[in-house]
């Protein structure tokens, strides 16, 4: 006989919990505080989206977005989580705006950090210029709340990654978390192959996307500030470590991220697969990255080191 | 798309006391279900919006199993659907009347 539910410490049940199985709200729930989370502008209020009727597709009553406040060990947060697999977690008109709205908030409250858990394949097309205008907005968002002093944690390890205006936005992020599945790119693999051939890059390669794209390399490439295991716990675990590690922003630390960034380029510019990268910064038998556990790739990032703190 | 909608009288009110509840996604072969105690405690409704056209007479027999045998009063659901199998509607139907048994807000 298996224990009954209630017999299982919350805490228990968010390890259990793989982050890329569960639902935008199950996150929420394992991830803050039992019974802390109050949402904004719930399903109940019906904001759909007013494009998808045109095409004859089916609306989700929160439009693929939860938005809310909740604690965090005790702590006031702003949370925003994605469902990708309503429409791939893409923005639309109605989805970017409850983000942009929850970023406004934040910034004027100024002392609330923002998680953000991405979920998305990016801009949703059938509501493109509409969408696109939402991830600039949501950029300026992000940048106009740090400025105020806010600290914005990205959490990344659901099945449609964090693409396109999603890739964007995470990248204006004070700091990120991300699994093994969880992927971070602009382009996604289809784009790339249908733009630019399969020579270029074969989507259907796995092992080549999620070595690429996938979370692993993302931290080693610095992209990522911490490398998580696929459970809600290690998420939660790893947005108040980030909290606790942002320092603050302004001028001289994007000027350290473009002085990073235009080093990372110098040093790794002429690679040809993320394995000639992985080699060039000192990792001994790099080809076996890709299957390490969780626990054994953390040990290994840790040695390699970590993003500046300055920079971002 | 295509808009269906369900009246039931039912022998009792739901159980628990939260005004809400919401199960499911959108998402193909999925749905989602919007559960709000609005009613007085004798109805209950659905309105339903589906992606597959042409499928009443199979929600008209999942939906009366349903009402059967959970008697869902002073409740009104709203179901988006991406083209779920009978099975996984009469399961997330059972989860939101649970979930909206609970007690809390």
């Amino acid at each position: 006989m298996t224990a009954p539910l209630k017999d299982i410490t919350p805490a228990e049940r968010a390890r259990s919990t793989s982050f890329y199985e569960a639902s935008a709200r199950t996150r929420l729930d394992l991830l803050l505080d039992a019974g802390s989370f109050v949402e904004f502008i719930g399903p109940e209020q019906r904001e759909v989206s007013p494009h998808l009727k045109i095409f004859d597709l089916p609306e989700q009553f929160d439009d693929g977005i939860v938005v809310g406040r909740g604690r965090l060990d005790g702590a006031p947060v702003f949370v925003a989580a994605q469902e990708g697999r309503f429409m791939g977690g893409a923005f639309g008109e109605v989805h970017g705006a409850k983000l942009t709205g929850l970023l406004r908030a934040a910034r004027q409250v100024a002392s609330i950090p923002v998680l953000i858990l991405f979920d998305t394949g990016g801009v949703r097309l059938q509501e493109a210029n509409a969408g696109e205008l939402a991830i600039a907005e949501i950029m300026r968002a992000v940048m106009e709340a740090r400025a105020a002093g806010v600290k914005i944690i990205g959490l990344i390890g659901g099945r449609s990654g964090c693409y396109g205006g999603g890739g964007l936005i995470a990248g204006c992020c004070s700091a990120l978390a991300v699994s093994e599945p969880g992927r971070i790119a602009v382009s996604g693999p289809e784009v790339i192959e249908t733009n630019r051939g399969v020579e270029e890059f074969d989507s259907r390669d796995r092992a080549l996307v999620w070595r690429t794209m996938g979370g692993k390399h993302r931290r080693l490439l610095g992209a990522a500030d911490v490398f998580v295991d696929d459970n809600v716990q290690d998420f939660r675990e790893a947005a108040l470590e980030l909290l606790g590690l942002v320092g603050p922003f302004g001028l001289d630390s994007l000027k350290a991220e473009q002085e990073r960034l235009a080093d990372r380029l110098r040093r790794y510019g002429a690679c040809f697969d993320a394995v000639d990268i992985w080699t060039a910064e000192g990792i001994a038998h790099a080809e076996t990255v890709p299957e390490l556990p969780a626990d054994q790739f953390i040990a290994l990032a840790d040695r390699i080191g970590r993003t500046s703190r300055d920079a971002r | 798309m295509e808009d269906l909608r369900f009246q039931h009288r039912v022998r009792a009110r739901a159980g628990g006391t939260r005004q809400s509840a919401i199960v499911g996604v959108v998402a193909s072969g999925n749905l989602e279900v919007l559960v709000e105690r609005v009613l007085p405690d004798a109805e209950c409704a659905l309105d339903i919006k589906t992606a597959a056209i042409g499928f009443g007479e199979v929600w008209t027999a999942v939906i009366g199993d349903f009402v059967e045998r959970y008697s869902p009063g002073g409740l009104r659901f709203s179901i988006n659907d991406g083209g779920a199998r009978p099975d996984t509607v009469s399961l997330r139907l059972a989860q939101a009347v649970r979930s909206i048994a609970e007690n809390g807000q």
